[in-house]
């Protein structure tokens, strides 16, 4: 694998190769995950290479895949559960929030379950195809929730995912998988990222970004714009998880930079936005120079006209727009 | 079927035991010694015990709310059930959840939550890994009338058929799923037809008879466990309480509720014990000695033990590092293992140390 670089999607493949060759007792379930190799492609050459038992092309029932993989977690397997696209995971709602997520609290049983699928948008996929489920499950104790947004990062944190004993959902962009941009070369060894680990991907002391999954491009892409034509530092902190949070990082870059922006690609209201406003509210209100600013989705279904998404989505130019108010203030 | 005299004597010292233990239960929370919601069963002992006894070692239930009997059987400790009822810190989930919410997969009990019909899936999940290690186990899964109208429990019955999984789903039809009667439930004469559309063998039996659970349910674990992809039982009983404790089900006509008191598992069984010879006047008198003292002590050792303490509250969200066994393979109770035992109290998951004078009184009435 080393010496060539890959792409988001492929570091994804390579980590659920790699964790079904270390481990028997990891394996894959889902719609068309099989003889298709995903609506994606991200399981590609598995079924050939693992067999039938250990890549399961599942009936279209994501209460009985998603059930299926915590009743074989129970019993000892580490199953990996996907959704074709993430939006379909409302129909494994309750596996999740009432079987898998309270499990081990309550009766002390571990739940080594991954639930995994293409979330995000920005690829016309309209209201069913583009969601970015993340704040429901943020709001929910006992699962993590990871959101990697580099090809490194994609392997690593899939295969901490995968090595965890607790229900980790974890979400893959779907407009990241191909972006020739984020091909990157691989470590040949075995790595992992650590769940609960947040990255600076810019430094810088005039602001700090909080952002995540694919909106981590777009904040570096008016980072760069800020320091080119405002001569602003801006430091863009990458969450990579949102459970948990990694509230050291996020609170040593606030307390340096004294002004945050915080973007996401999901919706404003109850978003991991407002929880990450009032921890900062509640814990630096004294270090911070500016209000706490959001750009995020507005409150409204995901839209499928290009206009339309154009309008919807954050993006550089909204993201340079709010940073620039708040360098202001 | 001819069933050993210890075998039917062990099945009437279950439905006795689960009788007795819910009878307790019902004049514990009378005496407001029960905070939440009480949901007992009688009128189920002979599906839940006569269907569980058909299991072996290896093999798993699913069990749901109304199957205290399946839990006795399984060899769950009434202490343990006690101290769940009463919210006790030692309980199986340490006061954080109640009723029958318990489990332990080593001895193949899968936890139920109280969302009717989720726990199907589960069930395929555990049938998919004995398939998955060449097991010649079997998962029995219950669930109630109104559950076979959730997505789940049509989800599950697809999934376990195209899989071919060793899965008996056990529908235990009491006729009300809180008020509602089955005829605002479902639109098909016997809930067993349900199985053909999944490709599977399906009977419809009379869920108070309790050889007759054993024999229907015995066939169907027997096609599941060759092979042969999963099986549906539906065991037609009736529910003459409430659907909690806090509901008077006036809403039953009282000449149904009568009709049924009349066809109670318990003394049918018992008459039928009786008329063979197996069950004398003497050994009933023991057997009615030990329920009471497995009873009496539960509640004992329930009331004597520990309330959880307020700030445990926020403990044990996330289960820890470490590697996990696969259940059911030797070395699996390694306590190196994260799920060897229940990892947040270094103990077994739902059983407690019995104490001698009980178990030893079982073990008097079964040599008998």
């Amino acid at each position: 694998m080393s010496n060539k670089k890959v792409t988001y999607l492929e570091a994804i493949s390579q980590a659920i190769r790699e964790e079904m060759l270390r481990d028997e007792a990891v394996f894959l379930l889902g719609e068309d995950v099989g003889t298709y190799g995903g609506a994606f492609k991200v399981s590609a050459g598995l079924l050939e290479e693992f067999g039938t038992e250990r890549v399961i092309d599942t009936p279209m029932a994501e209460a009985a895949i998603i059930g299926s993989a915590i009743g074989s977690a129970l019993m000892g397997l580490r199953p990996i559960a996907e959704m074709q696209f993430i939006d379909f995971i409302t129909c494994g709602f309750d596996q999740i929030i009432n079987m898998a997520s309270k499990m081990y609290w309550r009766v002390g049983m571990p739940v080594p379950i991954v639930v995994r699928g293409p979330s995000g948008g920005g690829t016309k996929g309209g209201p069913f195809h583009s969601s970015s489920p993340e704040s429901w499950f943020f709001h929910t104790p006992g699962i993590k929730v990871v959101v990697p947004s580099t090809a490194y990062d994609a392997k690593g944190l899939l295969k901490a995912a995968i090595r965890d004993n607790n229900p980790v959902l974890y979400l893959e962009h779907k407009l990241l998988y191909r972006q020739p941009e984020l091909r990157e070369e691989l470590p040949a060894d075995d790595y992992i990222v650590p769940i609960g680990k947040a990255i600076v991907r810019r430094e810088g002391e005039d602001m700090t970004i909080l952002t995540y999954g694919a909106m981590v491009h777009q904040c570096l892409r008016a980072a760069q714009v800020l320091e080119q034509h405002d001569d602003l530092e801006v430091e863009v902190l990458d969450l990579r998880s949102l459970s948990p949070l990694d509230r050291d990082a996020i609170m040593e870059s606030v307390k340096r930079t004294n002004k945050v922006l915080i973007v996401h690609e999901d919706t404003l209201t109850g978003g991991i936005g407002a929880e990450l406003s009032a921890m900062l509210a509640e814990e630096l209100f004294e270090y911070l120079d500016g209000p706490i600013t959001r750009v995020a989705a507005p409150d409204v279904p995901f839209p499928y006209a290009p206009l339309l998404e154009e309008a919807y989505l954050p993006n550089a130019e909204k993201i340079l727009s709010a940073a620039r108010e708040l360098a202001a203030y | 079927m001819g069933l050993e005299r210890a075998t039917l004597l062990q099945i009437y010292r279950s439905m006795r035991l689960t009788r007795a233990l819910e009878d307790r239960i019902r004049t514990l929370f009378l005496q407001g010694r029960i905070v939440g919601g009480v949901y007992t069963a009688q009128g189920h002992e002979a599906t839940t015990v006569g269907a569980a006894m058909t299991l072996h070692d290896g093999d798993c239930i699913v069990p749901q709310h109304r199957d205290l009997g399946m839990h006795l059987v399984r060899g769950v400790n009434p202490r343990a059930i006690m101290c769940q009822w009463l919210a006790r810190g030692n309980s199986p989930t340490l006061g954080r959840d109640g009723q029958l919410h318990i489990g332990d997969m080593h001895h193949g009990i899968v936890p139920m939550i109280s969302i009717l019909g989720e726990s199907l899936p589960i069930a395929c999940g555990v049938a998919l890994t004995m398939k998955m290690r060449k097991r010649s186990t079997v998962v029995l899964a219950s669930c109630g009338d109104g559950a076979t109208s959730t997505g789940p429990f049509h989800e599950a019955l697809n999934f376990a058929s195209v899989q071919k999984l060793p899965l008996v789903f056990l529908i235990e039809n009491n006729a009300y799923a809180y008020s509602t009667p089955n005829s605002r439930q479902y639109a098909i004469p016997d809930l067993s037809l349900r199985a053909s559309a999944y490709g599977m063998p399906g009977e419809s039996v009379d869920g108070n008879d309790v050889l007759a659970v054993y024999g229907t349910v015995e066939q169907a674990v027997e096609h599941a466990r060759s092979g042969q992809g999963p099986a549906l039982v539906e065991c037609k009983t009736f529910r003459v309480r409430g659907h909690s404790e806090a509901d008077k089900a006036d809403y039953v006509p009282e000449e149904l509720r009568r009709a049924w008191l009349t066809k109670d598992p318990l003394q049918r069984f018992e008459n039928y014990l009786q008329q063979e010879g197996i069950l004398t006047s003497a050994l009933q008198e023991d057997i009615s000695h030990y329920v009471k003292a497995v009873v009496d002590d539960a509640v004992h050792y329930a009331e004597t033990s520990p309330a959880p303490e307020g700030a445990t509250v926020a403990q044990y969200v996330y289960a820890p590092d470490g590697p996990l066994a696969i259940i059911g393979e030797p070395g699996a109770l390694d306590p190196r293992y994260v799920n060897a035992h229940d990892s947040r109290t270094g103990q077994p998951f739902n059983t407690m140390p019995p104490t001698n004078n009980v178990y030893e009184a079982e073990e008097a009435t079964g040599r008998r």
